[in-house]
């Protein structure tokens, strides 16, 4: 059986995790609402963005410009992974990056070459191990309230390596937020621009309105809305990856506590026979000896 | 017409404005344009400027656009701008060091475009942003003397 000490220290150790676990799952908690909040603020610009968007896009038909209009020959793909920086997240980034992986043996089967573009820390280790050509990287910016401007930065640079035929297609991976307790990775094509997808009710919302007058035509609004609707995707797939990296570390610390939480009652237990042990192995020694003193 | 027009100013980071308006005034990209309830449908891009419009209470509120597109039907007015501040919200202090910071920016360019992703485009830019963001404020001061 272990000694006392051993116990008591081990006691102690276990309560200083817990300590950490639990703030970190407070800290966790508390920038989930914060992420959150920038996700809710941004749906609605996101939202009017893909009705008006839509509607252009309807009357320009195909002439719409370079952007929605694939590659004959899809030969480089540049893939867009959205990480966290830090760890202690549970299964988040391994998740990601598992679904990096498959995404990566299915274009490389196919004969395609594959460059990242990584954002969080985890994910461009990870290209690096891999000795994956990394485009860019961009550190510490995740799970901290990140600018659009960053998304707009970065998704031009995109849309330039994209009409200089630096990349055929561009692809984003991302973890999408589904519920406090669910965030699955995803992987998503932001160029060429796949088709938008009109829901219903719009559509039908959409009859009984006489067509919009543009202005500059329709062709040039939609010429500079499309880069647009590159950022957005890529900013809400950062915000979405965000907001679950945080959910993921909450639930995770949340297990970390509960783990200590269990294992210090063990602990307690064992502290406690061990010391009711001593007691007794004491009191047999006191009455062997005045046993042996009667004698 | 009789009504009002629902205006909703929103950026990526947030909803700005959501109001009932009786008219609205827009910086157009081919010029500044009003639009009043019952306006045709209508889209365009804007330009960096100043966006007016009087609420149901008859006051003149401003809010500074940098940028974007405005979507116009007949009873809402959708504005999704780069990025927009209501004049009233403008900290003049932050506003006068960025315009110092533009200006100086341009006056020695030769130590500003060490800076990663600076160029001489983007600092004019950046002035222009700041010019009219400072003048926007400077009305509201006047206002307030009145």
């Amino acid at each position: 059986m272990a000694s006392l000490k051993d116990v008591k220290a081990k006691i102690s150790g276990v309560k200083k995790t817990r300590q950490i676990t639990k703030a970190m799952n407070m800290v966790a908690a508390s920038r989930l609402r914060g992420s959150q909040l920038a996700m809710e603020s941004f749906r609605p610009y996101a939202e009017k963005f893909s009705e008006v968007l839509g509607s252009l896009a309807e009357r320009a038909g195909g002439e719409a410009g370079p952007l929605i209009v694939p590659k004959e020959q899809v030969k480089k793909v540049c893939l867009v992974l959205c990480t966290s920086d830090r760890g202690l997240c549970g299964g988040f980034n391994s998740n990601a990056i598992h679904a990096a992986e498959a995404f990566v043996k299915q274009q490389k089967a196919k004969g395609v070459a594959v460059s990242l573009v990584c954002f969080g820390k985890k994910g461009r280790d990870w290209a690096r191990k891999e000795k994956l050509p990394i485009v860019e990287a961009h550190l510490g910016i995740m799970g901290t309230r990140i600018p659009f401007t960053t998304a707009a930065k970065s998704g031009q640079k995109l849309i330039d390596g994209f009409l200089k035929n630096e990349f055929d297609e561009v692809h984003v991976g991302y973890s999408r937020f589904v519920s406090m307790a669910r965030q699955t990775p995803l992987m998503q094509q932001i160029l060429p621009i796949p088709p938008i997808e009109k829901k219903e009710e719009e559509a039908s919302k959409g009859d009984y309105l006489p067509e919009h007058i543009c202005e500059p035509s329709a062709q040039e609004l939609l010429e500079q809305l499309l880069p647009k609707s590159v950022f957005i995707m890529l900013f809400s797939a950062l915000l979405e990856t965000s907001t679950s990296e945080h959910a993921a570390r909450m639930a995770a610390m949340d297990n970390a506590t509960k783990a200590c939480n269990d294992m210090l009652d063990e602990l307690t237990l064992t502290y406690n026979k061990a010391r009711q042990a001593a007691i007794t192995k004491e009191l047999m020694d006191i009455v062997g000896g005045a046993e042996a003193l009667k004698g | 017409m009789a009504g009002t027009i629902q205006l909703e100013v929103v950026t990526p980071e947030k909803l700005v404005v959501s109001e009932e308006a009786t008219i609205v005034m827009a910086p157009g990209a081919e010029g500044e344009f009003g639009v009043l309830p019952g306006h045709t449908p209508f889209l365009t891009s804007l330009t960096l400027g100043t966006l007016r419009y009087r609420d149901t209470a008859g006051t003149e509120r401003c809010v500074f656009i940098n940028g974007g597109f405005a979507e116009a039907l007949p009873d809402r007015v959708t504005v999704l701008a780069q990025s927009a501040e209501r004049r009233c919200d403008i900290d003049i202090n932050r506003a006068k060091a960025a315009l110092e910071r533009a200006k100086k920016r341009l006056e020695h360019p030769e130590d500003a475009f060490v800076e990663p992703d600076m160029d001489f485009e983007r600092a004019k830019a950046a002035l222009a942003r700041a010019q009219t963001r400072m003048s926007l404020a400077e009305t509201r001061r006047n206002v307030a003397m009145q």
